[in-house]
């Protein structure tokens, strides 16, 4: 099934996935919770921010 | 063609030459015929070039005993190209300009940047700039093509896609930053590259004036791009960060958008906009050797500010590869023969 990247509109192609399963856009690195199979919703997941430490 | 390409360099000791040879030499279609050095004559090519021991037999030869050929690749300083153009033409039906001679379409804009006038302007308009992001379909007619500068096909690669959606406010002026190897300054050494002075140092030596400002106002159609060039501790590789205002508001999915729009099809452009991990911006170490070219933004919504970002090979996508990726148009092959090492890491 796909979906549409909330982050950056990108089409996903998605197999076997559960929901509450976090997945990573391909194409812009955000990390993505599975919130509902049927329909396919995704949401964004809490990401570290960048950090060189400085 | 069922035979392979002859194909031939003028100019193959410098470092743009050196890496020409490399992809030549590892091109499945094309045979490297002859290249010149008039300081290197009857040496072989690894003597100057020493990562190609072993790759050919070849030895140096001076330009006056360069043969017809199919395509001749010009790897001169610049100004040497434009005085011997019609003897070059004479020896090969197709040419492939490294150099800056045959970039700018403006006489007037060539004369101020390049101090001098043209000595050969009726041959401008056969040459086709050869960056295919910009001029494909033109390339697979073309003749003639140049070379693109280093430091210009950065800037132009970070900003074509904001120029093509009509992001950039041209009331404001375009900067930007970029931050190259020391390969750019050429094989010849001075005291400025003694290693006690050039090792460590952050040094700023275009910080206004640079000629490649006129390759990127011309490609994509602006008027105030500004460049300032630091060269910084690295051998290969161009990092330019290039800021331009748009209107308030703009976000991430418009920028999103207007990158695929302008690079999604394109085999030697990849969008790095990563949300996490290590690696979320383009970076020019992992493209040494490489013909990539890695574009990325930041955007400001509450000012519009945009921050464009291009890494690439100074070497490579931004000389050598270009001009083989040009050749390739030009001759019919596919776009990506000859050219898709992905790079060393780490």
């Amino acid at each position: 099934m796909n979906a549409i990247c909330p982050e950056c509109e990108a089409t996903l192609t998605l197999n076997d996935v559960l929901r509450g399963e976090i997945i990573t856009c391909p194409e812009c690195g955000a990390e993505l919770e599975v919130i509902s199979i049927d329909p396919i919703q995704l949401e964004l997941a809490p990401m570290e921010q960048e950090d060189w430490g400085e | 063609m069922s035979e392979k390409v002859r194909v031939s360099i003028v100019g193959g000791s410098g470092y743009t030459g050196g890496e020409l040879i490399r992809l030549l030499l590892g091109h499945p279609y094309v045979t490297l015929q002859q290249v010149t050095s008039e300081s290197n004559a009857g040496k072989p090519l690894h003597a100057v070039h020493p990562n190609l021991r072993k790759a050919t037999s070849l030895q140096f030869v001076s330009a006056t005993a360069l043969q017809a050929c199919d395509v001749l690749f010009l790897a001169l300083p610049h100004g040497e190209a434009q005085r011997r153009i019609a003897h070059f033409a004479a020896l090969a039906p197709y040419l492939i300009d490294l150099s800056a001679d045959f970039r700018l379409r403006d006489l007037n804009v060539y004369q101020r940047y390049y101090g001098e006038p043209h000595a050969a302007p009726e041959w401008l308009d056969k040459f086709v700039y050869g960056l295919p992001e910009i001029n494909r379909e033109a390339l697979r007619s073309a003749k003639y093509a140049s070379g693109v500068g280093c430091n210009a096909a950065a800037a132009i690669l970070a900003l074509l896609p904001l120029a093509r959606a009509g992001l950039i406010d041209p009331s404001k002026p375009i900067t930007v930053d970029l931050k190259v190897g020391s390969s750019e300054g050429g094989a010849t050494a001075s005291q400025a590259s003694h290693h006690p002075e050039r090792s460590g140092a952050v040094r700023t030596f275009a910080a206004v004036g640079h000629r490649h400002e006129a390759e990127v106002a011309q490609a994509l159609g602006l008027a105030n791009v500004y460049l300032s060039i630091n060269s910084i501790e690295m051998v290969r590789g161009v990092m330019a960060t290039a800021q331009v205002f748009s209107a308030a508001g703009v976000d991430d999915k418009q920028l999103w958008r207007a990158y695929r729009a302008a690079y999604s099809a394109e085999p030697f452009v990849r969008i790095v906009h990563d949300k996490s991990g290590v690696h979320r911006h383009p970076e020019p170490k992992w493209l040494a050797g490489t013909n990539f070219a890695d574009v990325g933004w930041e955007a400001e919504p509450e000012s519009g500010r945009i921050v464009a970002l291009a890494a690439l090979d100074n070497l490579g996508k931004g000389a050598a590869g270009s001009a083989v990726q040009s050749m390739n148009l030009m001759l019919g092959y596919p776009e990506e023969t000859g050219l898709t090492f992905y790079g060393l890491h780490p």
